[in-house]
């Protein structure tokens, strides 16, 4: 489901598979425990291996941003397939600035 | 306008099964020969009332959800996703975009997510009885030549 790696002050999240509202809060609990233990200067959540998700991985992306910029980091989404697109368009993620 | 296809499925309210009811959507719609973006489209729209039915309509204990799809000779696909919960009390106000009552880090963007994704959306919802909403979809390259 994620797979976490932390390397020079980054966190990496590799999320992959399926992600909606059953499967968000485990991602969310690993993600945030590994960004509390290690106080990354940036979290990189990438969606490379994400093969559907609906709302639920917009929440997710919504919530980090939250408790990164709370840890005083900054947030990166990263590799986002073409068929999430349109729900990272709809949210209106861009505004943010972490759509990479 | 025929119906030649028609399908019913319940399950218990229980997140685990949102996966099974969108997979579940999603193959019944295989033989108006969708495509991959279509399915994609159908199945988070139906991912996100299914969604809404778990966790806004039985916010206390587990209830049934009930989907009930039909295929049509126009190639047209009408989902009803149905609840016997709590209902909402201001549908309007559930629909617009980033509302949510819940604390969950839901989003807000469900009935935004199926008015997008779908060419239709229609809710119906009785406070104390329960909530229907339909969903319907074109699929372009119907198995019938169809629109």
């Amino acid at each position: 489901m994620v797979d976490m790696t932390y390397q020079n002050g980054v966190v990496t999240a590799r999320l992959c598979g399926e992600i909606d509202h059953h499967i968000a809060p485990k991602l969310r609990g690993e993600i945030d425990a590994c960004c509390e233990s290690c106080r990354p200067s940036r979290l990189v959540l990438d969606y490379g291996s994400v093969s559907f998700m609906d709302s639920s991985g917009i929440g997710l992306v919504m919530g980090r941003y939250r408790m990164i910029s709370l840890l005083g980091g900054r947030l990166e989404v990263v590799n986002v397939p073409k068929g999430l697109k349109k729900i990272f368009t709809l949210s209106g993620l861009e505004n943010l600035g972490v759509m990479k | 306008m025929n119906i030649i296809n028609n399908m019913k499925l319940s399950f218990i309210s229980k997140s685990v099964n949102e996966s099974f009811a969108r997979s579940a959507v999603a193959a019944f719609l295989l033989p108006l020969d969708p495509t991959v973006a279509e399915i994609a489209d159908i199945k988070t729209a139906v991912s996100e009332a299914v969604t809404n039915a778990i966790v806004h309509a039985y916010p206390e204990q587990f209830g049934t959800v009930y989907i009930d799809m039909r295929l049509t000779d126009t190639g047209r696909a009408i989902i009803k996703i149905r609840d016997k919960g709590i209902g909402i009390p201001d549908i309007e106000k559930a629909m617009e975009p980033l509302y949510t009552t819940s604390t969950d880090e839901r989003a807000g963007l469900g009935f935004a997510v199926m008015q997008s994704f779908t060419d239709r959306v229609r809710v119906r919802s009785t406070v104390g009885k329960g909530t229907t909403v339909t969903l319907e979809k074109n699929i372009i390259r119907s198995a019938h030549g169809k629109k």
